[in-house]
């Protein structure tokens, strides 16, 4: 009994299919026709993106079925153009698969060693040329190059600095101090208890001290949302319902998820919502998360009125706003 | 035409202005008494009797004249059906009803009343860039940037205000209807109302400028439109460009 397998046989290239428009001068002919036609296409709408360009007037409107009424100009150049650039492709993929030669052709590799004669002849060249240019004899040029290449080589590792400086305490505070007023954004008035409706909601920042000038970066830290509901509607702590006024509670706008401003506030359920990945968080609760990817309440604000019967804040904020950062205490 | 709108609304309130003390008396109890019958038979079933409330309707005193407007005026009530939200539909009652309906409970007791067409007068009044700004920070996190709408939870949304009539785009923000919380005049001030409105007409009347703006909502139908069409335009020609010519 033998135990012989019979080893699979290269199966070889299979039988070259010729196409209609190698042997038929008809489908060749009508080949190069859908070929010429699709480049004329092209042509057309390099045209109609010229035409538009320069004579249709960026003020007029045409009726387009589904889209509506939309700008002549920059319709005209955008289809113009796709057209123009789509056309050219599919002539050429057409021309290449209809016309152009498709017989299988086999091209074998050669190795990629060059021949010893050829490398010793290299090697000789190199050596030649190392001596012509003195480098053994000219010690100077030699090690002020080694310099200029070395040095150059830190420079890369010095714009790693613009990685820094270090955020510091930047993360952990904001502009909020105590006693600060809530002005509204836009507007920079401050707000009295009175103005709030039960219900009403009102987008405020610190207010300024003169001469102060408020930038994006402070906006971005220190917007604050303001939500008057009736006080019997809360279900906080002790401590949290005091840092309330008469029913308006104060919460940084500041997802603590990733930092989006989190102001859709429904009145009815009393729940806030992140316009960017759903968190919801309950008012009444000091917007304890209640669905989403948010891992932490909103940070409350603890708000009083001053001796005039404004809003201010009696303490800073108690934690850092925000999302979450590796320094984060909690 | 929008002149047109606020008078239809708002005939009472500038009959009201003009007439002398005793007529105004008999014809705003007139009213009130239309406005109670109306309010008897159409809405006492769900928000009582003396529009105190009930299980599933809020009481209606104190919520004003402009409340009742906005409500009725649009359609929102009656209530077609207890879904999430009542939406927007050609209104049951006409305007002199809806009137009526609407002095009926602002006499119950104080609200936020109708606006009339002199404090109206946006074109005047408001600031489109002043608008712009305080519409990004107030409106547009529910009602989109551009003012097209948005999603809320659980079936809610805030609604387009693509040709929304001014008087109830004003009547929204000092009542708060629904979801929407109230917008105080002492925070966003009447001007400032005014100039919010008069940058949502500019938006409204912004013309596409190439091709269609896909309902001007940003990412979530250009990217819909690049997966489908644009993926699967790739994908066809990639068919294309690896089949065999015959």
């Amino acid at each position: 009994m033998t135990n012989d397998i019979e080893p699979i046989k290269d199966p070889g290239l299979p039988a070259h299919v010729h196409r209609k428009a190698d042997s038929d001068p008809i489908a060749a002919a009508r080949a190069e026709r859908q070929v010429a036609i699709l480049f004329g296409l092209s042509a057309v709408g390099t045209l109609l993106l010229i035409y538009s360009y320069i004579f249709v007037k960026n003020d007029k409107f045409i009726f387009i079925p589904i889209i509506g009424e939309t700008g002549a100009q920059q319709l005209g150049i955008g289809m113009g153009m796709a057209i123009a650039l789509f056309c050219i492709g599919a002539g050429a993929i057409h021309w290449a698969k209809t016309l152009m030669p498709d017989e299988e052709v086999i091209a074998q590799r050669h190795e990629f060693r060059s021949d010893d004669e050829d490398r010793a002849e290299f090697v000789k060249t190199v050596k030649a040329g190392a001596s012509a240019a003195g480098l053994g004899r000219r010690p100077l040029i030699k090690r002020s190059l080694g310099l200029a290449l070395g040095l150059s080589g830190l420079t890369p590792l010095l714009l790693l600095r613009d990685l820094g400086p270090l955020p510091k305490d930047n993360l952990q505070k904001t502009s909020w101090k105590a006693g600060m007023r809530l002005v509204t954004d836009p507007g920079d008035r401050p707000i009295r208890p009175e103005d709030l409706e039960v219900g009403a909601v009102a987008q405020t920042l610190p207010q300024l001290a003169p001469g102060e000038e408020r930038t994006l970066n402070n906006i971005g830290k220190d917007a604050v949302l303001l939500i008057r509901l009736r006080p019997e509607e809360f279900n906080l702590t002790a401590e949290r319902l005091s840092w309330t006024h008469e029913g308006i509670i104060a919460f940084s706008k500041i997802c603590s998820h990733m930092g989006c401003a989190v102001a859709l506030y429904e009145q009815q359920t009393k729940h806030l919502l992140c316009p960017c990945h759903q968190s919801t968080f309950d008012v009444t609760r000091a917007a304890k998360v209640i669905f989403g990817p948010a891992a932490r309440p909103l940070p409350q604000l603890n708000i009083t009125v001053d001796a005039e019967g404004f809003l201010v804040a009696r303490t800073p904020f108690t934690e850092p706003i925000g999302p979450s950062f590796w320094e984060r205490s909690s | 035409m929008i002149f047109a709108l606020f008078t239809i609304g708002t005939t009472f309130q500038v009959a009201s202005a003009v007439n002398n003390d005793t007529t105004t008396v008999a014809a705003r109890s007139a009213t009130v008494d239309e406005g109670k019958q109306l309010f008897l038979k159409g809405c006492s079933s769900c928000h009582g009797i003396n529009a105190e409330g009930g299980g599933i309707a809020p009481s209606l005193i104190g919520v004003g004249a402009a409340s009742v407007d906005f409500q009725v005026g649009t359609g929102r009530m009656p209530l077609e059906n207890m879904s999430a939200q009542a939406m927007r539909k050609p209104p049951i009652y006409n305007a002199a009803q809806v009137n009526a309906l609407a002095t009926y409970v602002a006499s119950l007791a104080p609200g936020p009343a109708v606006p009339t067409d002199a404090v109206l007068n946006y074109e005047r009044d408001g600031s489109i860039a002043q608008g712009g700004q305080l519409f990004r920070t107030n409106c547009a996190m529910c009602h989109n940037f551009a003012a097209q709408g948005g999603a809320l939870t659980q079936g809610k949304y805030a609604p387009t205000l693509m040709g929304v009539e001014p008087k109830y785009i004003y009547e929204a923000l000092i009542t708060g209807p629904q979801s929407m919380p109230v917008f105080s005049d002492k925070t966003i001030t009447p001007a400032e109302k005014l100039s919010i409105i008069k940058w949502i007409k500019s938006t409204e009347a912004e013309p596409q400028l190439a091709g269609s703006s896909l309902g001007r909502v940003g990412p979530v139908t250009e990217g819909l439109l690049v997966w489908t069409l644009g993926i699967g335009l790739l994908i066809g020609v990639a068919v294309w460009l690896a089949m065999k010519a015959k």
